[in-house]
């Protein structure tokens, strides 16, 4: 039985273009205090375009409306769980949207004078000494603008220690439960990816890594607590033995959200990783972006850190040092998403060290909880202990004719998102469920009465979920006829 | 269902031999694994290629399947009607959605393939 | 902890059905060597209120009450407030990619619409979903030649935005893309044709990438520089930092892939990001895009839908041989951009453009010029950056770039821009203090000049 929602009407709403008028507005500019230009003598007849075919002319009326009502067509944390496993979809809280748009930072220019930034850049800092703390690493850049970004950049650091060192090497091992960043990132860095196959718990096979770490090995790009959601029982033994070596780990740091205040990466062994700040620490996802991907090393790699680095005097002032011969590059023009890192400093100081230590035990606490409830009706490949998230498959509804795509399209109309489907890939028909920490009791007891009430309809009427969403005011949409003939812009019927 | 006078490789591809010239395609049992077929990725003409190594690739929604090359030879001509109508693949696999054809330059290479028999046991038929 | 939404009762009940005595029994199976086994060394919680106070504490430390006339790459444009209004919306604020159509659609029509008015404005046949920023969207722009072409090398600019080649350089160093810059002519400030013509006959070059506005903000001739490009077998990649000049500027049609950063679009300066970068080029290059698109379908009920599409392009389907890593997008902040579009519209980017002309050009009235030729809100002028930009602090004004720092040559030059937010009294002031300062090196030059 459906609990959590009814239906309610939604507006229909055309594009944009097609509720344009010729003259219609809304905007006005003040009156122009210096003289008018002539264009076409300033530029040059040819270097002036003619009117924006098809851009929009509407009025202000006309805008807020249709923005709001295409809102009222989307899923949102703010509706409710979305427990996107491996995306860590948690309560954004709203302070940290105010502090961003604090005037002195939301409008400070990245040329700006030193002298002027003092603020922007004590914030960077302390942002890097906290992330250090929680990570146990040496440093901390924060450069990188999202998580991809961060891997590429922590593989190019690690390609520089190794150069240095006389020898880049030629492979990345990358296990095959990883997110498919982690192999494009290795090709990005030039690496050529050997896949690792893990053992029947789900774990990184210690046996079969030793027979691939050779001294043509650069590293190993690993994800811990695993993309399961298990925490590799073997993991100091694992970066052993590729220190032994001589090559290096890298942590994919998106399961953060089960480790903070509890391990620190830095303290078993790992030499570099990246953080979610859109994950593990709140940043609004925003429907894709914008995020943040900071990475943290050991010392050892600090000399090769992306430039510029902050320096600060003895009279306490920072600066932005540009003069680091080791450096790989800047991966970004300026410093990084700074209006990411204000907010994430923002729920970092509102958690405090304890609050986060709590947050993370309320995030396994309810993964678990979640695990428990669903085990009796689904079906658990890997039965290691979970952290943060727990993964199932769906082998006992598949025989009943149902995927874990149509389960997670039924759950839509219990008024929930999805978990995530189909990942990771060693898990066949995966229903991957990350609640985080942000839920409380009632929220999970309805979304596993929705996935219990859901397996039982599969025994009694399985075309009905197969043909879910019913109460969306979009039913399932052509995803191939999209893909054979894509229209990916909007134009006049006329021409169309 | 398979064609007696076709061979078939382990990946899932067919190839027809008339005189030097093959023709590649997939199997029916590949275009059924990958569903509704959006798109076709396939060599130029003139391009080498050789048995085992990648010749183009298909595509569902959401995945790539490589097409490995039943044989080795001169790519003599590309099936490119396929490029504004990929769900053929689906409809006829064995017959005019075929990929490629290829110039043999080893043709004892398809002693190695497998006859339809072994191709449908293979495949648990 | 406030954003912990249970009771201790509450987490009893759970551990109960667990059979646990404590949430640490949840954590027991961690191998002893990997615990933390002290607090972390952070301060406890805070307050909203103390949150503010720090923030706006920071705020206060950086520059309040200026005026400026930066820009070289982040401009200062006016933020209508319908665009907060509508990205302060949870439904926008705290979803998800839109993997799921079905309760997405809110976010996959604004993308749609995003793709389409970034055609129109480009002149391109297809846009991406957005890229980080402009700076990484000119790798990525490069790296898609690389695929198209099949060659490997890339030439860019001098003019083009000093802190992006720096990117595109990070990026190519170990994808065996050789890149390599190309000169421009001193008295215009534009592309040096002849320079480039000679290093693309070397031959093997996949992209040619060209910046309009460049970084000094002259207009470029994209359609000579696409002419050269393409007669060499190379593709023609235009950059720009400036998105408003396209409201005035004729498109760059002529350009094979158009690599771009949309700051300008209500997306405020925020210390140099979150922005949001796009990639645009021809539909036959579509399957080389990176980046999420979303196309147009029908659903079930033959209802037009929205989707992401193409998607085995990417990174979760495609691994190792994907056409980037790139996973996250910016599309809130290219909501932002969205919605700034709507409120000016065809007419009003049209307007602000005039605008932003007619400010730069009524401050480089009298001022010595470095460069010659088109330019739409920057342009370089020789004085002594540091004694202007001193004096103008004085009067609560952040003056230009001083371009030594990029261009050993340009010591002695400043990149100046003035957008619709300049008002009459700082462009005088402006110009009092460049007087007051003095241009030594324009009286040399123009000494230089007599004696030739």
């Amino acid at each position: 039985m459906i609990k959590k929602t009814r239906p309610h009407i939604t507006q229909n709403e055309p594009l944009l273009f097609e509720i344009s008028s010729p003259g219609k507005k809304g905007y006005q500019l003040p009156e122009l205090d210096v003289p008018a230009v002539d264009a076409t003598k300033a530029l040059g007849a040819g270097n002036v375009r003619e009117q924006i075919e098809g851009f929009p002319e509407v009025s202000e009326v006309e805008v807020i409306r249709h923005y709001t009502r295409l809102s009222t067509w989307n899923y949102a944390i703010d509706l409710g769980l979305y427990p996107l496993g491996s995306c860590t979809m948690k309560y954004n809280p709203r302070i940290n949207e105010t502090v961003a748009r604090t005037e002195g930072l939301a409008w400070a220019h990245p040329y700006q004078p030193e002298e002027l930034s003092q603020g922007a850049m004590e914030i960077t800092a302390v942002l890097e000494d906290m992330l250090a703390e929680i990570t146990g690493m040496d440093a901390v850049t924060l450069q990188p603008a999202a998580g991809a970004h961060g891997e590429m950049t922590g593989i190019f650091l690690m390609r520089a220690l190794l150069q240095s060192q006389g020898n880049p090497r030629k492979t990345l091992l990358i296990p095959d439960s990883a997110h498919g960043t982690n192999p494009a990132t290795a090709t990005m860095a030039g690496y050529a990816v050997q896949n690792i196959k893990s053992n029947d718990r789900g774990f990184v096979d210690l046996d079969v890594l030793a027979k691939y770490v050779t001294e043509d090995v650069a590293g190993l790009m690993i994800t811990n607590p695993s993309t399961i959601g298990v925490f590799e029982e073997n993991i100091t033994k694992i970066t052993d033995l590729l220190h032994s070596k001589g090559a290096l780990v890298y942590m994919d740091g998106a399961n953060m959200n089960a480790l903070v205040g509890m391990a620190r990466p830095g303290d078993f062994g790992i030499d570099v990783m990246h953080l979610n700040l859109h994950k593990t620490f709140s940043t609004p996802h925003g429907g894709g972006g914008p995020g943040a991907g900071p990475v943290a090393v050991k010392k050892a790699l600090e000399p090769f850190l992306p430039t510029p680095r902050l320096r600060r005097s003895q009279e306490n002032r920072w600066s932005w040092d540009y003069d680091r011969p080791q450096t790989i590059g800047r991966v970004r023009a300026f410093y990084g998403n700074f209006g990411v890192l204000v907010r994430a400093l923002a729920y970092i100081m509102a958690h405090g060290g304890d609050g986060l230590r709590r947050a993370t035990m309320d995030a396994v606490l309810n993964a678990n909880y979640l695990r428990k409830l669903l085990e009796p009706y689904f079906d658990l490949p890997y039965n290691a202990p979970s952290m943060h998230e727990c993964v199932f498959s769906d082998t006992r509804q598949v025989k009943q004719g149902a995927r874990t795509g149509d389960m997670a399209k039924r759950l839509i109309d219990y008024g929930f998102h999805p978990y995530t489907v189909s990942f990771p890939l060693i898990v066949p028909g995966a229903l991957m469920i990350e609640p985080t920490e942000t839920e409380g009791k009632r929220e999970l007891d309805l979304f596993a009465d929705a996935l219990i009430s859901i397996a039982k309809e599969i025994e009694d009427d399985v075309e009905h979920v197969l043909k879910a969403p019913h109460l969306t005011r979009t039913s399932r949409v052509d995803e191939t006829a999209a893909a054979r003939k894509p229209i990916v812009r909007w134009k006049p019927s006329a021409e169309a | 269902m398979y064609p007696e006078d076709f061979r078939y490789t382990k990946e899932h591809e067919w190839v027809s031999v008339a005189g030097a010239v093959g023709t590649i395609g997939i199997t029916d049992h590949a275009q059924h694994e990958l569903g509704d077929i959006v798109y076709v990725d396939l060599p130029k003409v003139g391009a080498t290629i050789s048995q085992g190594g990648t010749v183009g690739s298909v595509e569902s929604v959401k995945a790539v399947s490589d097409i490995y090359s039943p044989v080795s030879g001169e790519v003599v001509e590309i099936n490119s009607a396929l490029a504004d109508t990929p769900e053929k693949l689906n409809e006829n696999p064995h017959g005019d959605a075929w990929l490629v054809k290829v110039k043999l330059s080893a043709p004892d290479e398809i002693k190695s393939l497998m006859s339809a028999e072994d191709y449908r046991k293979y495949i648990g038929e | 902890m406030r954003y912990l939404p249970k009771s201790e009762s509450e987490r009893r009940e759970m551990l109960d059905v667990l059979g646990l005595d404590s949430i640490e029994d949840l954590f027991s199976h961690l191998p002893e060597e990997t615990k933390l086994n002290r607090p972390l060394n952070i301060a406890p919680g805070k307050s909203e209120y103390e949150i503010v106070e720090y923030f706006r504490a920071r705020g206060n430390e950086n520059a309040m009450n200026y005026a400026s006339f930066l820009g070289a790459g982040v401009y200062n444009h006016y933020r209508p407030v319908m665009v907060d209004t509508i990205v302060s919306r949870g439904e926008f604020l705290t979803s998800y990619t839109p993997y799921q159509a079905e309760i997405s659609q809110g976010t996959l029509t604004t993308i749609f619409e995003f793709q389409t008015m970034m055609c129109q404005l480009t002149g391109m046949d297809v846009a991406n979903a957005s890229m980080y920023d402009g700076s990484s969207a000119v790798p990525e722009a490069a790296m898609m030649a690389v695929r198209v072409t099949g060659r490997n090398r890339v030439l860019v600019s001098r003019t083009v935005h000093p802190e992006y080649r720096e990117v595109l350089r990070t990026y190519a160093q170990h994808q065996g893309m050789p890149v390599a810059d190309f000169g421009y002519v001193d008295g215009t400030g534009a592309v040096d044709l002849a320079d480039l013509e000679a290093q693309i006959s070397a031959g093997d070059v996949a992209a040619v990438v060209i910046q309009t506005p460049n970084f000094f903000g002259m207009v470029e001739d994209v359609k000579t520089a696409a002419d050269l490009a393409h007669k060499h077998g190379a593709l023609l990649v235009v950059a720009f930092t400036e998105a408003v000049s396209l409201g005035l500027l004729a498109p760059p049609r002529e350009a094979d892939i158009v690599a771009g950063e949309l700051q300008s679009f209500a997306i405020s300066p925020s210390y140099g990001g979150p922005y949001a970068g796009i990639i645009a080029t021809k539909e036959k290059y579509i399957r080389q895009l990176p980046g999420r698109i979303v196309g147009e379908t029908k659903d079930t009920h033959g209802n037009r839908a929205f989707c992401l599409t193409l998607a085995t392009r990417e990174q979760h389907i495609r691994r190792e041989k994907a056409t980037s890593n790139i996973c996250t997008n910016q599309a809130l902040i290219a909501l932002m951009a969205t919605v700034f579009m709507s409120v000016y519209g065809k007419e009003g980017l049209r307007e602000l453009a005039e605008q932003n002309l007619a400010k730069a050009h009524y401050l480089s009235e009298d001022m010595d010029l470095r460069f010659r030729g088109p330019f739409f809100n920057e342009f370089v002028i020789r004085t002594e950056p540091e004694a202007l930009n001193a004096e103008l602090l004085k009067h609560n004004i952040i003056g230009g770039l001083p371009l030594g720092r990029f261009y050993p040559e340009l010591e002695g030059c400043m990149l100046v821009c003035a957008t619709e937010m300049a008002k009459r009294a700082h462009l005088d002031q402006f110009k009092k203090c460049a007087d007051a300062v003095g241009q030594p090196a324009m009286a040399a030059a123009r000494n230089e000049g007599a004696r030739a």
